[in-house]
């Protein structure tokens, strides 16, 4: 009769990928190499993972892609391990609140309403994001900053200018701007928010206010690094940026 | 074709009618008007192109030297018409000659109209047979090599670099794909001018040009001719060059171009005026040159709700018919847009998408029905947008749509890599295959929550359409009715470029692309 073992525990201090069982080290990738299909790119593939540290690859799928390049899937076992224990990430420090919790938090902290001026902006015509964080309707059944009684929130569009969003920011005496990135191809984004925050410096309002941004490849940390206060990735919706905006106005005493 | 859905034919007629009534009166609005990028149009269909030595387009430095002048509302027909009589030289000459400061168009003896016309008639001709020319090499390729089935397998290449963008669709063809668009680079809509020559830099996309057109043409057309299949190729004749570019694309042989009524006006703050007016000259020009148009109602669902505003789709695709019709399109070019962009949380929402395309096939059953794929739900997972896409093309291939945009698994993540299009090709091919004739085979049950679904649409759509005729279309735009969106009629880019005509304008190519109508 075997003896039933435990499952291995985790070593934090050595994580790796996990398939099946622990510290198997399991990946799983694709990528086309500029070589035609066969033995050649195969191994080329298998050898390209060992280089990125993967054990025993294999080239579970090939596809010839139609001008000399393959397509394939590759498995392999990572080799390296982090220290979990040792990590250390930068995180919006508020507490998130829903929208009626954030409702009450104005009311109680404001005698005014809370304004706020989001686009996307530069030559980014995408709305989808400063959409879903702004509009009435909202996003995945989270209502936009349209729909938060106590703030005013006024969405630009698209395609604005940095300079006519920080004009209607300063008409309006907005206590935060959102900037929202959707293309980031050739980090065009970068440059875009990094041209935003010279010209906010320019008229003399960074300090006044709270500079936001957003989108798909967007962190926070990326955010603090071109000197947003901060920056909201996939995954975050209404509330996070609301939540933000208020306790940050009331810490820095702005109300 | 006896309606799965149990539509009733009455209420189509009836918001076909409406929808009629708002077209013809946007037309007495666009027949007093003209735009500096329609008198651009004429020029470059005149033959006018090149660049002075500042970059600046020669169409440009033309209407603007025109417009400059107080000589816009005539139209440049009469005034290069003129100048030809004067001074014996080509349009192309004319442009160089104005760009080089020698030459006042507006400066000249001004002879009468008829004298302009007769002076301006061999180049008019001239362009129209090329541009016949370029119908004819098209349907002899459908006639030898042949046609993709459809739905056709229409995908994007975006690099923004035109030399990249051939290696891409010629990648994109050999995989089976039957339409490759190029997406534009973010921003070009707001250009008031066509950039020259073949570029390779751009973001999310690359500059529509006519160099650009011709570069990836002569490539698909020889793919096409490789793998037995002419492989079509689209691109946007939208934003502030609207028709300039439908020009363009008439000259270079593009097959399939987007061009929306309303598009520009809500999604890029294009003034309403100045938009009418454009889509007006572009379609003719689209009209005459065989070209599959494609609306853009697609997008309305990615700032709307796809279930709350269905019916604004289906108005807009009744109204963008309706223009097509009073610029010639026949209706198998007629690629109007629509799109599978519900919640996949919804329960049934797979019913609601096949009521609204089914609905959609019925309500226009000779139309070329271009349909987009998921992209507001898309998540960056991979997997999960994989299975989003196959539903759609379940529903595509069920419903018989024309045109179909592939999903993408990394929608959401990047602009698409060379191997998620194979991917996008081989799901699409295989449900195609595997479902070929499903639509032949399964009914839908009477009162059931298709039917159900799509007589609610459609009736919705019919009492937005009779409100709006009641109401005007600007003044529905400026009420924010479609995508939620409120356009001001003295607002947005480009009004500055519309003008009243006076009682000498003329328009040679809009005269004779419609056969002497207008």
């Amino acid at each position: 009769m075997s003896k039933t073992t435990a499952v291995s525990k985790v070593d934090l201090t050595k994580i790796m990928p996990y398939g099946d069982t622990m510290n198997d080290g399991q990946v799983q990738m694709s990528f086309t190499l500029p070589v035609p299909d066969g033995d050649e790119a195969w191994e080329a593939a298998r050898q390209l993972a060992r280089k990125m540290g993967l054990d025993e690859p294999n080239v579970v799928y090939h596809r010839d892609l139609g001008i000399g390049y393959t397509y394939m899937i590759v498995y392999g076992k990572c080799t390296h391990s982090v220290d979990y224990t040792k990590i250390h990430v930068t995180k919006v420090e508020s507490n998130v609140m829903d929208r009626m919790e954030c409702i009450k938090y104005m009311e109680d902290h404001f005698n005014r309403p809370v304004v706020v001026v989001g686009a996307s902006t530069g030559t980014d015509a995408h709305t989808v994001g400063i959409d879903a964080i702004m509009n009435m309707k909202g996003f995945h059944g989270h209502f936009g900053l349209e729909r938060y009684t106590g703030m005013t929130a006024i969405n630009m569009g698209s395609q604005v200018p940095n300079e006519e969003l920080i004009a209607k920011a300063i008409e309006l005496k907005a206590d935060a701007i959102l900037v929202s990135q959707t293309v980031t191809q050739k980090d065009v984004h970068i440059t875009n928010l990094t041209n935003m925050v010279e010209l906010c410096e320019a008229e003399g309002i960074r300090d006044k206010i709270l500079l936001l941004c957003g989108g798909p490849r967007i962190s926070h940390e990326l955010a603090q690094e071109l000197g947003f206060d901060a920056g909201f990735g996939p995954e975050t919706y209404a509330d996070h940026v609301a939540s933000y905006i208020l306790q940050e106005l009331v810490e820095r005493k702005r109300v | 074709m006896t309606s799965k859905l149990n539509l009733d034919k009455k209420v189509i007629d009836s918001a076909r009618n409406h929808a009629r009534s708002i077209a013809e009166s946007m037309q007495s609005f666009i027949d007093e008007h003209t735009t500096v990028s329609t008198e651009r149009t004429v020029l470059r269909l005149l033959g006018v192109d090149g660049v002075d030595d500042v970059e600046r387009p020669l169409p440009n430095v033309l209407v603007d030297e025109i417009k400059d002048a107080g000589g816009l509302p005539r139209g440049v027909a009469y005034w290069i018409g003129n100048a030809i009589r004067k001074t014996g030289k080509s349009p192309q000459e004319i442009a160089e000659a104005v760009a080089r400061g020698e030459l006042d168009v507006t400066k000249l003896d001004q002879g009468s109209v008829e004298d302009a016309r007769k002076a301006i008639e061999p180049y008019v001709d001239e362009s129209l047979a090329k541009i016949r020319k370029q119908t004819e090499t098209r349907n002899n390729y459908l006639e030898t090599i042949g046609e993709g089935r459809r739905p056709y397998l229409y995908v994007i290449v975006a690099t923004g670099n035109i030399y990249e963008d051939v290696n891409q669709a010629e990648a994109a063809a050999r995989q089976g794909a039957d339409i490759i668009a190029v997406i534009r680079t973010t921003g070009q809509s707001l250009l008031d001018y066509v950039p020259y020559g073949a570029t390779t830099e751009g973001f999310g996309g690359t500059y529509a040009t006519q160099e650009n057109f011709r570069i990836m043409r002569e490539r698909l057309d020889k793919v096409g001719e490789e793998v037995g299949r002419y492989i079509r190729l689209c691109n946007y004749s939208s934003g502030l060059c609207m028709p300039e570019i439908a020009a363009m694309g008439a000259l270079e042989r593009l097959d399939v171009m987007l061009n929306d009524a309303l598009y520009g006006i809500l999604f890029r703050d294009i003034n309403m005026q100045r938009t009418i007016v454009d889509q007006f000259m572009s379609r003719v020009i689209i009209g005459y040159s065989g070209i599959i148009f494609n609306s853009g109602e697609d997008n309305y669902l990615t700032t709307d709700d796809a279930i709350e505003a269905a019916h604004t789709v289906l108005a807009s695709q009744l109204m963008n018919e309706q223009f097509a019709v009073l610029a010639n399109i026949p209706e198998e070019n007629m690629g109007l847009g629509h799109a599978f962009e519900m919640d996949p949380a919804t329960e049934d929402g797979f019913l609601y998408e096949l009521a609204q395309a089914q609905m959609a096939r019925e309500v226009f059953p000779k139309a070329s029905l271009k349909y987009m794929p998921p992209t507001k739900f898309m998540t960056g997972n991979i997997f999960r947008g994989h299975l989003q896409d196959a539903l759609f093309n379940l529903v595509a291939v069920w419903t018989g749509q024309s045109l179909q945009l592939l999903g993408m698994l990394t929608e959401a993540i990047h602009t698409p890599h060379l191997h998620d299009r194979m991917l996008a090709i081989e799901n699409a091919k295989y449900i195609f295959n595997n479902c070929r004739h499903i639509g032949d085979e399964v009914e839908y049950k009477k009162g059931g929550i298709i039917q159900t679904r799509a007589q609610k649409v459609l009736k919705d759509a019919n009492e937005l359409l009779a409100q709006i005729e009641k109401d005007g279309l600007f003044a529905t735009i400026e009420a924010g009715k479609f995508a939620a969106v409120k356009r001001p009629f003295n607002g947005g880019k480009g009004l500055d470029g519309v003008c009243t005509k006076d009682d000498m304008y003329f328009n040679p190519f809009i005269e004779k692309m419609l056969g002497g109508v207008k």
